[in-house]
């Protein structure tokens, strides 16, 4: 995964080929095949000939009738006439659609509810955002054959199952496009706050998100969550100069140079914003760009204003309710009125048990009674550190705490 | 394409009760005629309890019978329906509408295509 636009040009071509093919041929093997086989051939006759005006087109041209070719030659072509018949209709009905169409279909096939998660975002990262399966692996710390393998049984399972390269009807647009979201943001999560391995931030996953949710709004320009997604992710990807130091420690958002913040990063995201918000349809990404934009907007975290974003996070407790979210409110609740206010709402999390494991809960826990002046935060901050997988984070707690530098 | 829909009792958690939810059909009378009417129809049957199973095995050219299903779990294999529709969200859509689905699981599989065992079927 590098900046080189080049690069980028080749991926978003591949990925173009892929989608279109795919949908004819309900076939995602034989799509990439077809286009490896068409990127090939352009290899050589480009090199000699030139690139041609419209290079997508040829590529897909290219592709397809090689494709065609092969079936023709196939021995059991007799009985797949009346398959290719349909795919030469489909063909046919093409003359109005274009590239994005396809790769909205195919966003749809890769993120399908029939597919597991971790398979979904596998399939997203490699048809839609073309990277290769070395960097995918590398990105989520798989080994690359563990990954190869969850791509083929993926591509089979489309094929055999009848996983339709479609956008969704008006009545399962919705839940699906929410599944879409779904996967774009665990990439984003991923790469912004790394669950395990070394370092904090892998930019490059967080870039690859934010390409994907661009290409979302593109595609879906009314819909408003969508928007919220990629207000969200920009606005917090336009720290990520800040969010660590030097030597690859964290940086908390409390002791950040807002000056390293990406500006127009910001200004993109602020505006996306501002347009998700204009179609009056609430939802939980909006809400919580909102949250963003209020600290993009602060010149400082002591003046960022606290009661407001409390305020947001009560209204995405009733959007979303899920004790992660108290916690965040909690930590917002304990700015604006205090530790012991924040304490109050965190209680009943904590009572509750249901987020034991979880190492946030006790960063704020711990953060909290420590400015309360209890003593009862010392343990608190064991617990933290105890359940931090990350490395560079849990060393950061280890430093907070006292723990000598490990050499 | 073809495909299996595998009824399933258990492989839930909560109380028993039938599912609310939009399109699901309270009995299976008008399930099996509305998917019949759609001609996405091939077959059916609903099976008798587990105990009425027997279980056939054949090693070393022994034939060996054992009194119950082939497997002593929690979920119960209760009928089947095999169903020809465009694709897989269709065949999700007629699974989700069964009449028991709030108190039960259906497994969608698809059939295998082009096999030679089915010339015989014509």
């Amino acid at each position: 995964m590098t900046g080189d636009p080049l690069e980028r040009v080749y991926r978003e071509e591949w990925a173009a080929v892929v989608a279109t093919l795919a949908r004819r041929l309900g076939d995602l093997q034989a799509a990439e095949d077809a286009a490896q086989d068409a990127f090939a051939t352009a290899a050589v006759v480009w090199a000699r000939d030139g690139v041609p005006p419209n290079p997508g087109a040829w590529l897909t041209v290219t592709a397809w009738n090689r494709t065609l070719d092969q079936l023709r030659r196939d021995r059991r072509f007799a009985e797949r006439a009346a398959e290719l018949y349909r795919m030469a209709q489909a063909v046919g009905e093409e003359d109005e659609m274009g590239v994005p169409d396809d790769r909205l279909r195919l966003v749809f096939a890769c993120c399908h509810p029939a597919l597991a998660p971790e398979v979904r975002v596998a399939l997203t990262l490699r048809y839609v955002a073309g990277l290769t399966t070395r960097e995918i692996a590398s990105a989520f710390l798989l080994p690359e054959p563990t990954l190869a393998q969850r791509l083929v049984r993926a591509k089979r399972k489309i094929k055999e199952s009848g996983i339709r390269f479609e956008v969704p009807g008006p009545d399962a647009l919705g839940p699906r496009l929410s599944g879409v979201r779904a996967v774009v943001y665990l990439v984003f999560n991923e790469g912004y706050a790394a669950s395990g391995g070394e370092v904090l931030v892998r930019g490059p996953l967080c870039d690859e998100a934010v390409w994907l949710g661009r290409l979302l709004y593109r595609l879906l320009p009314r819909d408003a969550e969508t928007a919220g997604l990629l207000a969200l992710m920009l606005l917090h990807h336009a720290r990520s100069p800040a969010r660590v130091d030097p030597h690859g420690r964290p940086v908390p958002l409390g002791e950040q140079d807002r000056t390293r913040w990406d500006p127009a990063m910001t200004a993109e995201g602020l505006a996306v914003l501002e347009d998700a918000l204009s179609r009056r349809s609430p939802g939980p990404y909006q809400v919580q760009a909102a949250i963003a934009a209020l600290h993009a907007r602060a010149a400082s975290f002591a003046g960022t204003d606290w009661a407001q974003i409390a305020v947001l996070y009560g209204q995405l407790a009733r959007l979303d309710p899920s004790p992660v979210v108290e916690v965040n409110r909690a930590v917002a609740v304990g700015m604006a009125d205090g530790p012991r206010a924040g304490l109050a709402v965190l209680e009943p999390v904590l009572a509750a048990g249901t987020l034991d494991g979880y190492a946030p809960l006790h960063v704020a826990y711990a953060d909290l009674l420590e400015r309360a002046g209890d003593p009862g935060a010392g343990a608190a901050w064991e617990r933290a550190i105890a359940l931090t997988h990350n490395d560079a984070l849990r060393d950061e707690l280890r430093r907070r705490r006292g723990y000598p530098e490990k050499s | 394409m073809r495909y299996a829909l595998l009824l399933y009792a258990g492989g839930y958690r909560g109380e028993e009760g039938p599912a609310a939810g939009p399109g699901v059909y309270d009995n299976w009378v008008d399930y099996t005629r509305a998917l019949k009417d759609s001609g996405a129809l091939l077959g059916a049957e609903q099976l008798q309890m587990v105990d009425t199973a027997t279980t056939v095995r054949v090693r070393d050219g022994e034939r060996l019978l054992t009194d119950g299903p082939f497997a002593e779990t929690k979920e119960l294999l209760l009928g089947f329906y095999l169903i020809d529709v465009p694709d897989l969200d269709t065949a999700l859509d007629w699974a989700a509408r069964m009449p028991f689905i709030g108190f039960g699981t259906v497994e969608v599989r698809p059939a295998k295509t082009d096999m030679p065992w089915r010339e015989v079927l014509g």
